[in-house]
């Protein structure tokens, strides 16, 4: 990965966590998404203040039994399957609490 | 409903949790629909601090789809702020609401703020059908304005109609104004009693005649063929399945705090502003009663050529007096699509008095 990437959820979703596992909903076209265990930690976590690295790190790694490049490979192809569904998005810059989440993508 | 959604309300079925509640923010109404079962005047409605309170436990509980229903939601002073709370705490939110009080403005918050879809009940492509059953001049021209703001701007609509006998001959008229404002449509055929027990506007449905056509109409139904068939013999599996999702992974909240199973089926389960949300849902007899009923357990209903194929909706049984009870507009309903009379309709003719002709009486009084 060249550049720090700061996930951040969009606005424009609805999410409920049932049983471990994130649904989330997208209003722009209402289409539903499940994401499992792994994914929900980002999705958790994904809040603009952290970045991939720092998440796999502190939320990823120390739970599963894999290497951490392995774990940061994965975390970012996950990252970037939910930013092509347009429910996350990727900034290069960390965003600060209560910032709209509308400014700079790198997904687009 | 979406295999994934049909998959995680099975998932929620099974850990109890109430997916989708409906909740009423009010009961009074800027229209007077010929049909509405609600009484419009405001009884204490709750506040926006315990609508409030009410959204965290609804969220806290695993509600995912909350439905802001009335009356009218516009008419809430607050709803703005009740709707950027409930995004807030991330619920898919859908409305339902005759939007002749959503302007450009008005639509322009409603989109910024997330909402999943907006319902919008139009009886008729004609003014004069229309507004003759909301009871307000000029009522479709505003609801098709405020459909077209809220499309502009890329929001999901749907156009909710509700056949009766004085709109029976406009539902294609309705389908084709959807088609032409680019929304979806559905056509309810159940006029529902009052929700307190009052049943005098049920004459306001429509009759066998209208059903069966309606239930024949190729682009309402699937394949009319495969609708209008009889059903198939009830096996074990359906028979030990559930009625409905009332009260398993769904309920109502009434502006009032009152907790029901569903929207159609007012039987008090508890109230909000006395118990926690959660406390009701996991401990309330009522619901815990409603729970644990199965199509096996309907005396009437089991034994019927219809169980594996009717609509049977427990809220209308037990408005008609019994939630175990058949609901006989939906007798009705597997009638005019099948021909084939329920066991409840058969029982109800063969009670009816058999009309006696007199004979001879002409002869016996000159007689005398």
């Amino acid at each position: 990965m060249s550049q720090s990437l700061y996930p951040y959820r969009s606005t424009q979703i609805a999410s409920r966590k049932l049983g471990g596992e994130m649904m989330i909903m997208s209003a722009s076209d209402s289409t539903l998404f499940t994401l499992n265990e792994t994914a929900t930690i980002l999705w958790e976590a994904a809040d603009g203040s952290a970045s991939l690295e720092e998440i796999v790190a502190a939320k990823i790694f120390p739970q599963f039994d894999v290497e951490y490049e392995k774990a940061l490979d994965d975390t970012e192809t996950l990252a970037q399957q939910l930013a092509s569904h347009g429910i996350l998005f990727l900034a290069s810059e960390p965003k600060g609490p209560g910032r709209a989440c509308s400014g700079e993508r790198v997904n687009q | 409903m979406s295999a994934l959604l049909e998959e995680m309300s099975e998932k929620a079925l099974q850990l109890g949790v109430p997916l989708s509640v409906q909740l009423d923010l009010t009961y009074r109404c800027n229209e007077r629909c010929v049909h509405c079962y609600l009484e419009h005047d405001d009884h204490g409605e709750m506040t926006t601090v315990e609508i409030k309170s009410l959204l965290r436990e609804l969220a806290d509980a695993g509600v995912f789809i909350l439905t802001l229903s009335g009356g009218e939601i516009m008419l809430r002073k607050d709803f703005f702020d009740i709707l950027e709370r409930a995004r807030q705490l991330t619920f898919c939110i859908k409305l339902k609401t005759n939007a002749i009080l959503i302007g450009e403005r008005e639509a322009e918050r409603i989109k910024s703020l997330g909402v999943e879809s907006i319902q919008v009940s139009i009886y008729s492509h004609r003014p004069e059908v229309h507004d003759s059953i909301t009871k307000v001049p000029g009522s479709l021209h505003r609801s098709i304005h405020a459909i077209r703001f809220l499309k502009a701007r890329g929001l999901k609509l749907i156009i909710a109609n509700v056949l009766m006998a004085q709109n029976r001959q406009d539902y294609r008229g309705v389908r084709a104004l959807a088609a032409e404002l680019g929304v979806d449509c559905t056509l309810d055929p159940t006029v529902t009693p009052k929700m307190d027990g009052d049943r005098s506007i049920l004459r306001l449905g429509a009759d066998h005649a209208t059903l069966r056509e309606v239930f024949r109409e190729e682009g309402l139904v699937r394949s009319t063929t495969d609708f209008c068939a009889p059903a198939p013999k009830a096996d074990d599996g359906v028979l030990d399945s559930l009625p409905c999702s009332a009260g398993h992974n769904a309920c109502y909240v009434s502006p009032y705090g009152d907790v029901y199973p569903c929207v159609q089926f007012p039987l008090p389960s508890g109230n909000v502003r006395r118990a926690p949300f959660l406390d009701i849902w996991r401990h309330s007899e009522q619901l815990n009663e409603v729970r644990s009923i199965r199509l096996r357990d309907l005396p009437s209903c089991s034994q019927c050529v219809h169980a594996s194929g009717c609509t049977r909706c427990p809220g209308l049984a037990y408005m008609e007096g019994n939630m175990r009870g058949p609901s006989i507009q939906d007798c009705e309903k597997s009638f005019a699509r099948t021909g084939i009379p329920s066991v409840n309709l058969l029982s109800r003719a063969a009670q009816v008095p058999r009309l006696v002709q007199i004979q001879g009486l002409k002869t016996a009084a000159a007689a005398a």
